[in-house]
């Protein structure tokens, strides 16, 4: 095996690892990192939904963003770009969230899951390797969402960095905006959003994560495309590292447990895990990478990542202001009754929409 | 020489478009790029499929390389 790729699955087996820690330290279960949840709850602190259990600013996105920009700049690599059809991007971000909301995970989170022995997570990955697959089936058939220019001035690349930088200030000067409402900021007092490490431990870890993925180029839905498109092993390997990292300390630190039921913030309806994940991939491959990779991109300088994030920023408010997330299950209780848990109707329409369009947009723009 | 010119394409297009061309046969490719990361992919691909590499212009965010068989 060359340099590069030790390099990659190092770099997954640290990033597994540090999302065991950072669970030890106080995130939500199989959560040290989730993309999409941690996006969701900072649309939940800044007040664009009202799901009080997810509203948290998570310091590990600012981090990665932060650490991707300052790692890109001293690499030379930091370029203000954009400009590829960014609002048809801010609309599959958008599809992106409403898919991990309707599985609970990014297919970061996928990854931690299944490394925490939960089953579930298994079938979501066999709906996100049926989305890669089918984005890949576009991509061979022409699709394109037209080239990115290099702007003049590099002012629009620091501009969702900045955004970031700023939500860090606020985090960190705990200013109460709307005193009656009690935020925004505001802060889950039970639920997974109440569940954190602490923030400077976060904001390190997010730090880190952002210059290993930063120098890696590591993809969740890159692994799997790769190797569908031309057998080609060297992203997957940063996604075997991330799966072994986290295993072998949650069996280290008594996380593991296996089984469908029973799992945190999961779901065991087959078809909604499948199909969530399905729409993740296939948005993934449209977009050229995961929700990881658009958190890089965007520290990068690249505008039309940044537009991905910002759709998944609202399609998170979105998600739960129409109740498009999934419910998570629950055991009963002494009186409480047991839940199900799953996304209901509105979601199950909205998924099915979302990769009906996604496909939609996925044909319309084909090439030649 | 056939020429590729892969400035501005996002993942994974600067490679399918390079592919495209060496499974049509060529022995020549001259590319173009404008991103360290196609750079890298374009180049793995290159030595996964035999092609020498002759770096043109090294800049990695304005590149040029010529892949020859």
């Amino acid at each position: 095996m060359d340099k590069g790729k030790w390099f990659i699955l190092v770099t997954g087996l640290i990033i597994g690892a540090i999302a065991v820690v950072l669970v030890k330290l106080g995130n939500p279960p199989n959560m040290g990192f989730c993309i999409a949840c941690f996006e969701r709850d900072i649309a939940g602190a800044l007040g664009l939904h009202r799901a009080g259990v997810v509203q948290y600013l998570r310091p590990e996105i600012i981090g990665i963003v932060l650490g991707t920009m300052l790692t890109s700049l001293f690499a030379g690599e930091f370029r203000s770009r954009g400009g590829s059809s960014t609002l048809v991007r801010f609309l599959l971000g958008m599809f992106m969230m409403i898919g991990a909301l309707v599985f609970l995970g990014c297919p970061l989170r996928d990854v931690l899951r299944m490394a925490g022995g939960d089953y579930n997570a298994f079938v979501g990955l066999i709906g996100f390797i049926g989305g890669v697959g089918g984005g890949v089936w576009f991509l061979r058939r022409g699709f394109f969402l037209g080239r990115a220019e290099e702007s003049h001035s590099k002012l629009g690349g620091f501009i969702l960095p900045a955004i970031f930088a700023i939500l860090l200030f606020l985090l960190l000067k705990g200013t109460v905006f709307n005193p009656d409402a009690g935020g925004p900021l505001f802060f889950s007092k039970e639920g997974p959003g109440s569940m954190a490490a602490p923030l400077l431990i976060s904001l390190a870890a997010g730090l880190l994560v952002g210059f290993l993925a930063q120098r890696t180029r590591l993809c969740m839905s890159g692994g799997i495309r790769d190797f569908i498109l031309m057998r080609d092993n060297h992203l997957l390997l940063g996604f075997i590292g991330i799966f072994l990292g986290a295993l072998v300390l949650n069996i280290a630190l008594g996380f593991f447990k296996t089984g469908f039921s029973g799992q945190p913030i999961a779901h065991s309806l087959h078809v909604w895990n499948f199909l969530g994940l399905f729409l993740v991939g296939l948005t993934a491959t449209l977009l050229g990478g995961c929700p990881l990779r658009q958190l890089i991109m965007s520290g990068e300088g690249d505008t039309d990542a940044a537009a991905v994030v910002l759709g998944m920023i609202i399609g998170a408010a979105v998600c739960h202001n129409f109740m498009l997330a999934a419910a998570a299950a629950k055991a009963a209780a002494p009186g409480v009754a047991a839940v199900a848990g799953g996304p209901g109707i509105y979601g199950q329409i909205a998924c099915v929409a979302g990769i009906v369009v996604t496909a939609i947009i996925g044909w319309s723009f084909r090439e030649e | 020489m056939e020429k590729v010119d892969v400035r501005g394409m996002s993942c994974p297009l600067p490679v399918i478009k390079t592919k495209k061309i060496m499974d049509q046969g060529a022995n020549e490719i001259l590319v173009t790029g404008s991103t360290a990361v196609s750079l890298e992919n374009v180049s793995r691909l290159a030595k996964t499929r035999n092609y020498n590499i002759n770096v043109k212009k090294a800049d990695k965010n304005d590149w040029e390389i010529e892949l020859v068989k």
